[in-house]
């Protein structure tokens, strides 16, 4: 299967996703991705050394970038409050310091969390479609998207069925998104590939390719709830997806990375994979996302040490 | 150790005597069973007590050995050669303790415990370099009669027991060891009864060396208590019976209900200063062949 | 809550910011003498400048040796050899070998960056391959040293004597280890003369290998340009002669070596195929491609310099080639981000850029990526493709030895295989396929003494590496690496 620019047409892509048939052979069709080469262009990027003013863009960027994200069993209301006013303010000696993306929370909270970021720029992102294991019925699925939507969430993280996924039930994967991406109207859609459980690098790109065809806005790594979670290999596949599918399609799409980013020094080097296998285009919070919780403070405590040259400690960052 | 009678130079001076422990999963505990027992010289004289390990020390430094037994497996042979090698480095550095133990153990003069101790770490330098090389040595690739590559390659076979010999203290017990591990095998190892300081001395030397805990654990108690239940234990793969003296072969038949890897105490004691055959190296070695067709 | 759309967050107008590494790690002197019995010496004799091909200032003044020299280091190295070395049990041999590949661990950071200054290749691939590589080969044949029975070449093998080694200035330490180690393993003593252009590096293992309480002889470095390899390689106290560089010299080499008695292994140039069927793993073949032939300024002589790509694909995988060029960082060899570095010489730049010219005349078209801007001083050529290449053209011929692709393509596998081995030379060459059977099928009808099946420029002292035909004869690596220096 080659990918070339005369094909820059959304019809065509229509083709292939007629029908289940036509899809299997356009997945399947795809050039594998070899594990080794992958996980070799990965540790170069990460040999990359970001100092300076590109550390400072870079730190300041990632904080634009970050879905600040509490999904615990035990949320209440006051957490997320506290987790809002994070989000707005997550440095209080740096009024300069960017505010987050969005705030990422479980259905039920986001109606806390749109009274606490009216008017501000943070995003509400809500999980739906019965995060993080997905068994549920289509039904139950869609439901819980919609009252996410309803509450005001202006995004939605779901989850793809990875059990239909690896069976080989690609069109039912595609159906499935589609109709999420439906009951999402205005929202923007992440679909969350659960890197972990697809394993190959093969299936990531598959079902990155998947997901795109079928509406996502954002292809995401993971829950964050299992583990591997975002790897580097993982998001240089998924990066080359979005890139080679803009190329193909004109539709620029973005990913998020999630689960197990905790030092500054990993999302600077998340940042550089964008920018070389993406493209620049890809440094944006509308292209590329970090959901994470405790990354924000490590980000903001090596933000302190380039104000003061000194280093930092976890007493003069907030809890959220 | 016994007290070093007080000199001129430290009249009054009293030693620290070490207490020793198990090696289990890179960890130093007491045996479960609480048990030790006296250790002394060949005069009869008290050293030192060692701990007596019991059936459910062996058990959990076989869980131990198989826990670690994917990553080290997996290592790279480079990787495996360079651990060793700083295990060679971390003996050097220990020479002369080895060598009052060994002395002390054997009965050797200071000479020829230093001899041993040098040995002992020549040999276990001379197995750190056979990490890379086995599989160029073992493996072929192999000229069938048909369109289809054909190679062989050695792995490891996992988890091996070893009953060090019961008389060379040091370097009888580096020469069982060191090619199960070099090879990328896990070990449990039960030291000489009569003789187990060095044992448990080289197990502070594996600790500090960036050995992945759990890929060698050293045992000391008796041999006839614990022998059995490793030749029988159903998660070991393979064997070594070097030190097992009489009990080699009921415990090669009950070895077999498993299918172990057996490797049988050798005849006469050997003279393990001479260098190695391959035997240990190749006894716990798989051979995995491997065909693929060859076509447009 | 809509989504707003920021705008984009760069890094700034020329990518990342500078992140070079410390010169002083180097540890430079002003000049260096030669390395003969065990000291450093100076003759009092001529002294050559070994620049910094990066801005082309003087980084050290190294002594050039004399006939003289070249005769006192052979007998040192004989003396070395009938006292010392030769009847020393391996075991000790080894103790020694695996002291100097610790030291090399030790020094590592000193060593990369004395590299990167000497020889213009970036810092991360002289810290992440050359010294990390020449380490593991000290390491690797120290092992064998006491092990020489197994080797495959009878019960005792003997060693053959004194060794007289030349090698290249591409990869400087690298090739003194591939060269030093398997020759003392086996029981051998050396006389080694680095290349012209870069001889800092030796002469800093000169000093390890002082550390290392080698005995005075087992080795022994040289300086100087053509005339001292002339010399060393001609001297009848050699027994062994070991040269890796250009076809040109190698098979002069053979010719004076004729009829002395004086064993030759010969790792000379190659015009390796780099082969990309259609169900390659299009983005990583990519990067294969491109590893083949920039890593290292394309200054390998196993590179990928000929793309040969299936007819079906090759649109698409030079558009995928382009924009992956793009991203190319050239410039500074101390910054740490740098991925192509400076070309070796002026005279290798000259004979890179008339080559590239002239396959313009040829009909060839040239494309290189538009954002790679070169410094004002020191020698640099832009990462280059060569389109429309004939395999007439002499850029499909002749080794360039610089960061130029020459692409052509095929339509079957049996052509690929035609168009691969259609040179005199045959040292590698790289399959991209996903398809099993059809890279055993290829490799089994290439040519070469190293095929990279799905990956390329991977080294590994375990690995023998070396050519068919004009690439050269011996393999280095491996437990064939030790035949070359032993007699059964």
């Amino acid at each position: 299967m080659t990918l070339t620019r005369s094909a820059v047409d959304a019809g065509a892509t229509a083709d292939i996703t007629r029908d289940e048939v036509a899809l299997r052979a356009f997945l399947r069709g795809l050039p594998g991705v070899d594990q080794v080469g992958a996980d070799q262009r990965a540790a170069v990027l990460w040999s990359r050394s970001i100092k300076h003013e590109s550390k400072a863009r870079g730190l300041d960027a990632a904080v634009a970038m970050v879905d600040l994200t509490t999904l615990e069993g035990n949320d209440t209301p006051g957490k997320v409050r506290s987790l809002c006013a994070k989000a707005q303010r997550p440095d209080p000696t740096d009024p300069g310091c960017p505010s987050v993306a969005a705030v990422c929370l479980y259905p039920d909270l986001i109606a806390e969390a749109v009274r606490q970021l009216d008017g501000s720029q943070v995003a509400v992102a809500s999980v739906a479609t019965a995060f993080p294991s997905g068994r549920a019925s289509l039904a139950t699925r869609l439901a819980d998207v919609r009252e996410a939507v309803a509450a005001g969430a202006g995004e939605i993280d779901m989850v793809i069925d990875r059990g239909a996924f690896l069976a080989g039930r690609y069109g039912q994967v595609f159906e499935d998104i589609a109709a999420v991406r439906r009951e999402c109207g205005a929202a923007h859609l992440k679909v969350i590939l659960e890197t972990g459980e697809l394993v190959t690098y093969d299936n990531v790109a598959r079902a990155s390719w998947l997901a795109l065809l079928a509406g996502a806005d954002f292809i995401k790594t993971s829950t964050g709830k299992i583990s591997p979670a975002a790897t580097p290999p993982v998001a240089v596949t998924m990066l080359s997806v979005v890139r080679d599918f803009a190329a193909w399609t004109g539709s620029v799409r973005g990913v998020k990375v999630a689960g197990g980013i905790r030092s500054s020094k990993d999302a600077l080097r998340y940042l550089v994979a964008v920018r070389e296998v993406a493209g620049e285009r890809w440094l944006s919070p509308a292209l590329f996302r970090f959901g994470a919780s405790g990354l924000l403070n490590d980000l903001l405590m090596q933000r302190m040490k380039l104000r003061t040259g000194a280093y930092a400690g976890p007493r003069y960052v907030t809890v959220d | 150790m016994p007290a070093k009678p007080p000199s001129k130079t430290e009249p009054h001076r009293l030693a620290v005597r070490k207490t020793y422990k198990l090696f289990i999963g890179g960890a130093f505990p007491r045996s479960e069973s609480g048990r030790s027992y006296p250790v002394t010289d060949r005069q009869g004289g008290f050293v030192t007590n060692a701990p007596q390990a019991s059936r459910k020390d062996l058990r959990d430094a076989v869980v131990a050995a198989r826990k670690a037994s994917p990553g080290w497996s997996a290592a790279t042979a480079y990787n495996r050669g360079q651990i060793l090698y700083r295990i060679a480095e971390m003996l050097e550095g220990r020479r002369a303790q080895f060598a009052e133990e060994v002395a002390l153990a054997e009965g050797l003069s200071a000479q020829a415990a230093d001899r041993q101790v040098t040995e002992s770490i020549d040999r276990w330098v001379w197995y750190a370099g056979w990490s890379d090389k086995i599989a160029s040595v073992l493996g072929a690739a192999n000229p069938v009669a048909g369109p289809y590559f054909n190679f062989s390659v050695p792995e490891p076979t996992g988890v091996v027991g070893i009953i060090a010999p019961q008389e060379s203290s040091l370097l009888g017990l580096v020469s069982v060891l060191a090619p199960v591990v070099v090879s990328g095998n896990t070990a449990v190892v039960i030291a000489s009864t009569l003789r187990p300081l060095p044992a448990a001395t080289l197990a502070e030397a594996l600790a500090t060396s960036d050995l992945p805990g759990g890929v060698a654990n050293i045992l000391t108690g008796e041999t006839a208590e614990l022998a059995p239940w490793l030749a029988s234990h159903q998660d070991i793969d393979g064997i070594d019976l070097t030190g097992s003296g009489e009990l080699a072969d009921n415990l090669e038949a009950a070895a077999a209900a498993t299918v172990k890897r057996v490797v049988r105490p050798p005849a006469v004691e050997p003279d393990w200063r001479s260098t190695p055959d391959l035997l240990r190296l190749t006894h716990f070695l798989e051979i995995k062949t491997v065909w693929h067709p060859v076509g447009q | 809550m809509t989504v707003q759309d920021y705008a984009p967050h760069g890094y700034g107008p020329d990518g990342y910011a500078p992140a070079p590494e410390a010169r002083s790690v180097a540890r430079l002197r002003s000049s260096y003498g030669m390395f003969v019995d065990g000291r450093f010496v100076t003759g009092g004799g001529a002294q050559m400048d070994s620049i910094n091909p990066a801005d082309e200032t003087v980084l050290a003044t190294v002594e050039v040796a004399s006939a003289e020299d070249v005769d006192r280091a052979v007998r040192a190295a004989r003396r070395a050899y009938d006292d010392v070395w030769g009847s020393m049990p391996g075991r000790e041999r080894a103790k020694y070998l695996f002291r100097i590949a610790r030291l090399i661990q030790e020094r590592a950071r000193e060593l990369a960056v004395l590299e990167s200054l000497d020889n213009g290749k970036p810092i991360r691939e002289a810290r992440d391959v050359d010294i990390p590589l020449a380490a593991a080969h000290f390491f690797y044949y120290a092992g064998w040293a006491d092990k020489l029975d197994y080797a495959g070449l009878g019960p005792v093998p003997r060693p053959l004597g004194v060794a007289g080694q030349v090698i290249p200035w591409n990869f400087p330490l690298l090739m003194a280890a591939w060269k030093l180690a398997p020759a003392l393993a086996t029981g051998n003593t050396a006389v080694l003369k680095p290349a012209e252009t870069t001889p800092l590096s030796a002469l800093v293992l000169a000093d390890i290998i002082a550390q290392a309480d080698l005995p005075p002889g087992v080795v022994n470095i040289v300086n100087g340009g053509p005339e001292v390899g002339r010399l060393l390689v001609g001297h009848p106290g050699i027994d062994k002669v070991a040269f890796t560089g250009s076809t040109e010299v190698g098979k002069q080499i053979a010719r004076d070596v004729a009829g002395t008695g004086k064993k030759l292994t010969l790792e000379l140039g190659g015009k390796a195929a780099n082969i990309v069927f259609d169900d390659a793993p299009a983005e990583q073949a990519v990067e294969g491609i491109v590893n083949g032939i920039f890593f290292n300024q394309g200054h390998v002589c196993c590179a990928g310099s000929r793309l040969l790509v299936q007819e079906s694909v090759a649109e698409a995988i030079l558009e995928a080639l382009r924009r992956r060029m793009s991203t190319l960082r050239l410039g500074d060899p101390l910054d740490k981000n740098t991925d192509i570095g400076a070309i070796n010489s002026a005279a290798q730049l000259q004979r890179i850029t008339e080559l590239t010219n002239f396959a313009e005349t040829e009909g060839a078209t040239r494309w290189s990526p538009p954002s790679c801007e070169l410094p004002a001083t020191g020698f640099w050529f832009v990462p280059t493709i060569l389109t429309d290449v004939a395999p007439a053209h002499r850029v499909a011929r002749e080794e360039i030895f610089g960061p130029v692709l020459s692409v052509l393509t095929f339509r079957t596998p049996d052509e690929a295989v035609a168009k691969a081995n259609n040179t005199p030379y045959g040292l590698s060459a790289g399959i991209w396929t996903e398809k099993g059977s059809r890279i055993l099928w290829m490799s089994q009808r290439l040519r070469a003494g190293v095929v990279w099946a799905n990956t390329f420029n991977r080294f590994d002292p375990a690995s023998p590496f070396g050519g068919y035909g004009e690439s050269g004869y011996g393999r280095e690596g491996g437990r064939h690496g030790l035949g070359a220096y032993l007699a059964s």
